[in-house]
């Protein structure tokens, strides 16, 4: 394969240099990560800019390692819920950059053609339910989904994602507790960014971290280096084996920080500037990164390859996205009902 | 035998569940003590906890992992202890199983029956008929019956329906209404109206309960030599306007019935309906018999006054016929 030519995804399909399986899990989860944060970076940073991408955007940038380290658990036969900050779920599920770019755009070849914009997407053939914009909603939907798997005879795990600001609505305690009382096989996966909007974690709950909700539910909890993506990786073998197993939900809290504002319109003043320049030496990517060359899983000029092949790819993908048809007016009455 | 309306809407859903074992119910109080109205009274014991799925205390999570179960090809009946706690899970009903299909072309073929309506001195929270706010969602399904006929025939109708589906049950019709159902299988289908009885001279337009007050107005309203057509929607999204246009047309006086609050209900819509297709064919202004626009009161001489019935059908369609 020439390198010159290879996108990041064909680069990451061929067998990594290193022939271990730590050094593949690496290799998937660099992979992942950069992919993520190119797409976003290059949608809030231009397409946004430029007017191409319209509504709101939201971003996960230095949360990447949360959905890389938990999607690349899950088998085929689990169900993911992926929060607005978890864009890199739809990537590990087989979701290209060009249909997500495209999603953005409003376009045809968006998951939802344009019917819905940003994270609200979804596609059950390869087990990603579409958020709504109220948080915590997807909290009793995925487990209603873990309900029927068992149902069904699968054994399989509905991931479950939120924030910490998800964890004061209503929705989310009824749904785990739904879960827990049911024993569900849910993981529910908190990427803790210590911001809602604007809102601090001081405002959003009496309790010191949202694992300390589990107790309450009789549901084992996990605080986790969220900006660390093996650790994740590892945390969430540990939950999927307890649900899978039939023992009940199992609730990860990944410590992080939210790198952005809310949106790509929000510059996040009420943030003390500290913070950024703290959690920007924890980021997860740089982590990694140092972690493979350090540990004899990477050369530098292996990574520098992904990276570039990564950039080529969301060239391709936004060229995708841009060349994708608006959709026809004529079709705006179309799917309300499957019949009327 | 006669079969009561509850009857119906059981037996409508116990022979679903045993053709499809893809069908459960969940709700609160429905396993062993079989449902506040005892609608699901028995199935516990014949279908097992795994199809009837008794929740705490949380709507919201009860439409929710009916979403999530649906959304996996299940198809859950969703129980409401009553209509009025429907808020609880407004939510997840308008915003998220009504706008899968439209978003993201993922059905969610979902059913939720709610106990509604009034007469049962419930009081401001056990008698509400909160079907409009269902109406205006695009992407709900919205079936009110009246008569056990139709409660068994749409409820499985729903159930096989790919769409999130609303079905209000008339509380106060639960035994108070019997008749003779067919020994075969049949269903009823949802987005059609029907005519329950033929008239000439003025139509009233109805739904739920209200039906049965229209029918006695009617019979009234025939010896004092005015041929009276009582249209029955059964379904209130889709509407079946044409049916409800042919009516106007045929007679060219319309009454508008509900037992819901006035402004902002189903006789708002029909009115305009009507105004905007056969506005020609009236010989009259098109009138409204609702309840007032308040909470439902729960003394009996409050709710009496409250409520539509008879006597004020019989005085505006008096009026109406002599317009």
């Amino acid at each position: 394969m020439s390198a010159v030519q290879a996108t990041g995804a064909e680069l990451h399909n061929a067998a990594p240099a290193a022939g271990t399986p730590e050094a593949a899990l690496a290799h998937k989860s660099l992979y992942y990560m950069l992919l993520m944060r190119e797409v976003e970076d290059r949608i809030e940073r231009k397409l946004y800019r430029q007017g191409k991408v319209l509504g709101g955007v939201y971003v996960g940038r230095g949360q990447e390692a949360i959905p890389v380290g938990s999607a690349l658990v899950a088998r085929a036969e689990d169900v993911l819920f992926p929060s607005h900050r978890d864009m890199a779920v739809f990537f590990v599920r087989g979701v290209s950059a060009r249909r997500v770019l495209a999603q953005y755009m409003g376009r045809l070849g968006g998951l939802t053609r344009g019917r819905d914009g940003n994270m609200h997407m979804g596609d059950m053939s390869v087990g990603v339910c579409s958020i709504i914009s109220a948080l915590a909603a997807t909290v009793p939907v995925a487990a209603g989904a873990a309900l029927a798997m068992r149902y069904k005879g699968i054994n399989g795990v509905a991931f479950s994602y939120f924030g910490d600001g998800s964890t004061s609505r209503g929705d989310w305690h009824e749904g785990v507790n739904f879960a827990s009382v049911q024993k569900l096989p849910v993981v529910f996966i908190c990427n803790n960014n210590q911001y809602a909007y604007s809102t601090p974690l001081n405002l959003q709950m009496a309790c010191t971290n949202v694992a300390d909700r589990g107790p309450a539910y009789n549901m084992p909890a996990e605080i986790v280096d969220g900006n660390d993506v093996l650790a994740v990786y590892q945390a969430t073998q540990r939950a999927v084996d307890h649900a899978r197993a039939g023992n009940g939900p199992y609730l990860l809290e990944c410590k992080t920080f939210r790198m952005t504002g809310h949106s790509a319109h929000d510059p996040a003043h009420y943030v003390p500037k500290g913070l950024f320049e703290e959690w920007g030496k924890l980021d997860p990517i740089v982590r990694l990164q140092k972690h493979m060359v350090d540990g004899g899983l990477a050369l530098e000029s292996e990574i520098e390859e992904v990276r570039a092949a990564v950039v080529r790819e969301v060239d391709d993908a936004v060229e995708w996205g841009e060349a994708s048809p608006h959709p026809d007016p004529a079709t705006l009455l179309d799917d309300v009902y499957e019949t009327l | 035998m006669s079969t009561t309306y509850l009857e119906a809407i059981r037996e409508g859903l116990w022979e679903e569940m045993e053709r499809d074992p893809n069908v459960f119910c969940i709700g609160e109080d429905i396993g062993e003590y079989g449902g506040a109205f005892k609608v699901t009274a028995g199935f516990l014991e014949r279908f097992g906890a795994k199809r009837v799925v008794d929740t705490p205390i949380s709507e919201a999570a009860i439409v929710g992992a009916s979403i999530g179960a649906g959304l996996m090809g299940l198809r859950p009946v969703a129980e409401m202890q009553f209509a009025d706690f429907i808020s609880c899970g407004f939510d997840q009903i308008v915003n998220f199983a009504a706008k899968c299909r439209y978003r993201w072309n993922a059905g969610v073929p979902i059913v939720i029956r709610s106990p509604s309506g009034g007469g049962i001195h419930g009081g401001p929270f056990h008698s509400q008929n909160p079907e409009m706010w269902f109406v205006r969602t695009p992407g709900l399904k919205v079936v009110c019956p009246a008569t056990a006929y139709d409660a068994k025939g749409l409820i499985k109708s729903a159930i096989r329906d790919n769409d999130p589906v609303l079905f209000f049950e008339h509380k106060g019709l639960y035994r108070k209404i019997k008749e003779d159902l067919p020994t075969q299988e049949y269903t009823v289908p949802i987005g059609k109206a029907k005519v329950v009885r033929e008239g000439r001279d003025l139509s009233i337009v109805t739904y739920g309960a209200m039906v049965w007050t229209a029918l006695e107005a009617a019979e009234k309203m025939a010896g004092e030599g005015c041929s009276v057509e009582v249209v029955d929607l059964r379904t209130l999204m889709p509407l079946d306007r044409e049916t409800v246009c042919e009516s106007a047309r045929k007679t060219s006086k319309v009454l508008l019935l509900h037992e819901d609050t006035r402004s902002g209900g189903m006789a708002g819509e029909l009115a305009a309906t009507i105004s905007e297709n056969v506005f020609e064919y009236l010989d009259g202004p098109i009138v409204r018999v609702t309840a007032p626009d308040t909470p439902v009161p729960f003394s009996a001489a409050l709710e009496e006054a409250f409520l539509p019935n008879v006597e004020k059908v019989l005085e505006k369609a008096r009026w109406l016929h002599r317009y």
